[in-house]
């Protein structure tokens, strides 16, 4: 979903960095709380994952493809602000080393593939998680469910980027449908590479994904149906 | 599994796939291409800047065997990644003997108590 220079005008490609620009501080700034000896090395790690992921393009309808975006799943593994950051260095290294995604689209490339995706992705694995029983199988399930919408939200985020500064003369209505319509496939895509590595690492390390931090206490402690962790029930 | 083995697992699995998986990636447009070539977006692309860069579209120049040239290039991309992404996060990290509100809590809670209910 990388996009190219020239698409967005000049207005737009600044205003967008200039978010691009408070999302990645923002992240910074929070990353801090996430990230310690521990974490800090498996954060590069998800980093470098998600690029390998993003040179696996796999075919979804009719002679398209679509690849990994990352930001639901970098997020469920090492949290939202560190997940940001993940995908806007990858994001970052495409645009300079791979000629993949235009330099002046950095900002709406960091936007919609890292912020969007992170926002909404992992916004909803939360929502998710405090609905569902905390299981491994929820956390699996959420996943699942999170990274599915997260690829559509970033197209509607482009569609809206392109409506307020597109340089070419298109109908905003067909490129939304166009764009939704094939990235709910890809978000399918998304969708099971997430749940597959997330499963992966919880299936060996659960105590090393962040996004299923509380997991492993009520496992181990539960007695009777009520944590045993806790001094007083602090309701019957 | 040990931390330094899983970590050791991780890397290896993004190796293989920059370094050999990505060879047998779709090489249809993506999503969005597809969607700017037919709407009449593409007809205002520009050509990236840097788009003979020594690893431009994921290749490296002078090798011409195209998959060892896709190969290399994401193997150098895992490696670049890592490097600065671990850089930045090592930088950016709290620092201190283990120490910090998250992990060591729970760690230090769970084998306080061994209840073994079934």
């Amino acid at each position: 979903m990388h996009v190219p220079d020239g698409f967005i005008d000049a207005p737009v490609s600044l205003a967008t960095g200039a978010v691009a620009v408070a999302g990645v501080g923002i992240a910074l700034r929070g990353a801090r709380r996430e990230l310690d000896d521990r974490t800090a090395p498996l954060a590069g790690l998800t980093a470098a994952f998600v690029f390998a992921a993003q040179m696996l393009n796999f075919p979804v309808a009719s002679g398209t493809s679509g690849h990994l975006l990352g930001g639901t799943l970098a997020a469920i593994l090492v949290g939202p602000y560190t997940g940001v950051l993940c995908v806007s260095v990858v994001l970052l290294m495409q645009a300079l080393l791979f000629a993949d995604g235009g330099l002046t689209a950095l900002g709406v490339n960091i936007t919609t593939m890292a912020l969007v995706t992170v926002v909404t992705g992992y916004g909803l694995f939360r929502l998710l998680l405090r609905v569902l029983p905390m299981t491994r199988a929820s956390v699996s399930g959420a996943s699942f469910a999170a990274a599915v919408v997260s690829v559509p939200a970033a197209a509607v985020a482009f569609t809206l980027v392109y409506a307020a500064g597109g340089t070419a003369d298109v109908s905003i209505g067909k490129v939304a449908a166009a764009m939704i319509g094939v990235h709910v496939l890809i978000g399918i895509g998304e969708a099971l590479i997430t749940a597959v590595t997330v499963s992966s690492v919880l299936a060996v390390r659960p105590d090393l994904v962040h996004g299923a931090r509380g997991l492993m206490k009520p496992l181990e402690l539960r007695t009777g149906g009520r944590n045993a962790a806790e001094p007083k029930p602090s309701r019957a | 599994m040990t931390t330094k083995r899983f970590f050791a697992v991780f890397l290896l699995v993004s190796l293989v796939l920059a370094g050999i998986v990505s060879y047998y990636a779709s090489a249809n447009p993506d999503g969005l291409e597809k969607v700017a070539e037919d709407k009449g977006i593409s007809a205002k692309e520009k050509d990236h800047s840097l788009k003979d860069s020594p690893l431009g579209d994921y290749g490296v120049k002078g090798v011409d065997d195209a998959r060892l040239s896709g190969g290399l290039s994401g193997v150098i991309g895992v490696g670049l990644v890592l490097l600065v992404g671990g850089g930045l996060f090592w930088t950016v990290r709290r620092r201190g003997p283990a120490a910090g509100p998250a992990a060591p809590e729970r760690e230090a809670g769970a084998p306080a108590e061994p209840s073994r209910k079934g």
